[in-house]
């Protein structure tokens, strides 16, 4: 998207970052040094296999993360500055202000002993200097951008009287109700009907395209993705094997699962009796395939592929990890 | 299978309401003298669902498809109507009576977090209704048994060990699939039961629940908003828009030639993978309030066909010669040649499909 009124140094980098579970076993290894960069006004797409380690990263973004889960190696730097390394005080403020969050769970996030308005309107008293009323004001406009019919009438309600979408986009409302310049948004629309979801992503292009806010976006569809991310990074057992602009990714991926994944999308009125799947499991961390992670499910995989992990290959706007792709000799 | 011969089907549901009571306690009333306030989130709803076959509901968010899949499994009391659960009107069993349903009737719920218990290791949480229903006879039966529904979802065994919150969102959402078909229910209720998981595990546990389905001739009640699951899934759909059905019949023919103005927008708001359409516009129109329905027919103030009298009388359904039923003014306003209601079977012009599929005798 046309964005080029924002400074072009990232907002966000993530410098090799990985992340280690501490078991009896001992460590376990769930993000494998990724990288990647986030420019102010840009969407990130994130998808990838479940259990990939999609949602642990935006975790470690927020600051989130909890024992015995913990960052092992790499950095995190927002606006330049470092902020894996910032007290969880620091890092409480940034969130909410700076960096709002949506999580894949909505219940989770939701206080159920408070209602819908008491909640947007603490949230917004913690992050803007606003008076009771003029928060309460900006907490119905927010519950009326994300699709809440009758939000005055609604916003006196407990979180269980709300269907699973709604509550969803309440979820949304306090993560942008503060008008963050970095959102994490896990799964934000999988519980959203087709057009409530369109909705939702406007906002999120909007608040890009006016603010020059930037959003990570993990979801599974690539509908969404197609239709709203600059850049795509696919995640496969805690690495980036691939990441691109979107047209490149979807339309024609290099890397063998991304390829799958392609394939695996359910299509209206395709009259399919099975549906297309990568054929066997993500591999469980406590053993990880030698080489590349990938390779026991890999239809193109040789023997350099058991032994060594691909490292990540520049290519055309950004980097696949395979070995069926080499560098060019010069 | 052959549904010509399914007299009756296995879930009937009829006149089925259930109306919320939004209203503040009785003394805030009094002082900001305000009125009972309530929300009818299901209204009159009419479905047969035939043994071993799948009826899907679509429709907007907060339209009521998780209140009927509670009402079906009995989370919420119906306000009005009655469920019919092969032969037993399950609204007038008395609670004692309810338990001998319970092992053949399940539910996949919308929130995989929300229906786990954390305290609890996966193995005892799947164990649980095998213990209950003592399906398994051994300790050793049953740690055989959690290890193949666990490797069944794509997990292994060895996972039994862990606690819920050791695993990520799609990974918790198959430890609860993996529950509910644990005591080999006859009627699974799936509220969105893959909207959490990657497209390819989403292949897999569909091809899972259809494979089941065939092997066990389960029956689904099936909640997505994800129409190219619907479409893969479905034997029938129902479109519910505002607590009522508006459409609903064999699901080939809806997504071949949907007719109700609100079906064809919400087909037509499908997200495209091909980037042709980036800037799709979000559905024209101020979204519904359930609270205070419009009069007439409640979709009247998006509707691009609206009339006069879409405004004062709301359409009741109507069965359409195609086999489906619709509720539209605009549809079945005049009576068009051959759309008399029950006609059917001679249905389909020849369009080449496996198995003629019967029409939806129940939903009038
Ligand atoms: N507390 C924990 N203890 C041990 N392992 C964990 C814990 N939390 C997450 N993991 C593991 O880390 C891996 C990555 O999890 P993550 O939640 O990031 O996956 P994801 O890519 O978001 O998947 P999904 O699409 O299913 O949400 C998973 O294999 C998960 O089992
Ligand atoms: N316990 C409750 N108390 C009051 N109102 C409720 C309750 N449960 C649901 N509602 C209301 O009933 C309506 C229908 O909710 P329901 O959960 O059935 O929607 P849904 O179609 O499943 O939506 P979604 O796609 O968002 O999950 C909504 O307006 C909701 O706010
Ligand atoms: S490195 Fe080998 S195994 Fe891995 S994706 Fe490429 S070809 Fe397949
Ligand atoms: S009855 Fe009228 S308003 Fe309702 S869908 Fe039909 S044409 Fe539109
Ligand atoms: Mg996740
Ligand atoms: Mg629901």
């Amino acid at each position: 998207m046309n964005t080029t009124t924002f400074p072009n140094s990232p907002l966000l980098s993530v410098r090799d970052l990985s992340i280690c579970f501490d078991t009896r076993h001992g460590p376990l290894r769930a993000v494998d040094g990724i990288t990647f960069d986030l420019a102010p006004g840009e969407i990130l797409g994130m998808v990838g296999e479940s259990g990939a380690g999609k949602s642990l990263t935006g975790t470690a973004i927020t600051g989130l993360l909890e024992r015995p889960g913990r960052i092992d190696r790499g950095e995190i730097l927002f606006e330049g500055k470092r902020i894996d390394t910032l007290s969880a005080e620091e890092m409480r403020r940034l969130r909410g202000r700076r960096i709002g969050a949506i999580f894949q769970d909505p219940l989770t996030s939701l206080n159920p002993l408070m209602t819908v308005g008491q909640q947007l309107v603490q949230t917004i008293r913690t992050h803007l200097s606003l008076g009771k009323e003029a928060a309460r004001k900006r907490a119905i406009e927010c519950l009326a951008e994300v699709g809440i019919p009758a939000p005055e009438a609604r916003i006196d309600q407990y979180p269980h009287q709300f269907s699973g979408g709604m509550r969803q986009r309440v979820v949304i409302a306090l993560a942008l109700c503060a008008e963050p310049s970095l959102v994490i948004a896990d799964e934000p629309t999988t519980a959203l009907d087709v057009s409530i979801q369109a909705q939702i992503l406007d906002l999120l292009k909007k608040m890009c395209r006016e603010r020059g806010a930037a959003v990570i976006l993990v979801t599974h569809d690539m509908g969404v993705i197609a239709e709203t991310a600059d850049r795509v990074a696919v995640m496969y057992s805690g690495r980036v094997v691939e990441i691109g602009p979107v047209e490149k990714v979807v339309r024609d991926p290099r890397h063998p699962y991304t390829k799958g994944l392609m394939q695996s999308i359910p299509r209206v009125g395709s009259n399919a009796l099975r549906l297309t799947q990568i054929d066997g499991a993500m591999p469980r961390l406590t053993d990880l395939p030698s080489g590349c992670a990938f390779h026991p499910r890999c239809p193109r995989a040789f023997a350099e592929c058991k032994r060594t992990k691909p490292a990540a290959l520049p290519v055309e706007g950004g980097h696949v990890a395979c070995h069926l792709y080499q560098e060019e000799p010069v | 299978m052959s549904s010509a011969t399914d007299t009756q089907p296995l879930v009937s549901l009829t006149g089925l309401s259930k109306t919320f009571d939004l209203s503040p306690p009785l003394l805030n009333r009094l002082i900001e003298r305000k009125g009972r306030r309530t929300l009818r989130a299901v209204d009159a709803l009419n479905i047969d669902i035939p043994r071993g076959k799948t009826f899907s509901l679509v429709g907007e968010s907060g339209c009521g498809k998780s209140t009927v899949a509670k009402l079906v499994v009995g989370l919420h009391g119906a306000t009005s109507g009655s469920i019919t659960f092969d032969g037993t009107d399950l609204t007038r069993l008395a609670a004692a009576d309810r338990g001998a349903f319970r092992k053949r009737i399940q539910m996949i719920f919308q929130d995989p977090y929300a229906s786990l218990n954390p305290r609890w290791r996966v193995r005892d949480i799947i164990a649980e209704p095998l213990r209950s229903f003592g399906i398994t006879s051994s300790k050793q039966e049953e740690r055989a048994e959690v290890g193949r529904l666990l490797e069944m979802v794509g997990l292994s065994a060895r996972d039994g060990e862990k606690f819920p919150h050791e695993f990520s969102g799609g990974q918790r959402q198959r430890i609860s699939i993996a529950r509910a078909i644990s005591s080999k229910p006859e009627f699974l209720v799936c509220d969105e039961p893959t909207s959490a998981l990657d497209v390819s595990v989403q292949s897999q546990v569909l091809n899972l629940m259809r494979d089941l389905q065939d092997e066990l001739g389960l029956t689904y009640l099936f909640i997505s908003h994800d129409l190219a699951v619907v479409d893969f899934m479905s034997d029938y759909v129902g479109v519910m828009y505002l607590g009522r059905l508006v459409e609903a019949g064999p699901a080939e023919q809806i997504f071949a030639a949907p007719e109700h103005p609100y079906t064809r927008l919400l087909m037509d708001t499908v997200p495209d993978i091909s980037l042709g359409r980036r800037d799709r516009a979000p559905a024209i129109g101020e979204v519904p309030n359930p609270i205070t329905p419009p009069p007439g027919c409640s979709f009247n103030p998006r509707c691009p066909l609206a009339t006069q009298r879409c405004r004062e009388q709301s359409p009741a359904l109507a069965a359409r010669s195609s086999g489906t039923v619709v509720a539209c003014h605009a549809v079945t306003g005049e009576p068009a040649a051959g759309s008399r209601p029950g006609a059917g079977g001679a249905a389909g012009t020849g369009t080449g499909t496996v198995a003629q599929r019967q029409p939806e005798r129940g939903v009038a």
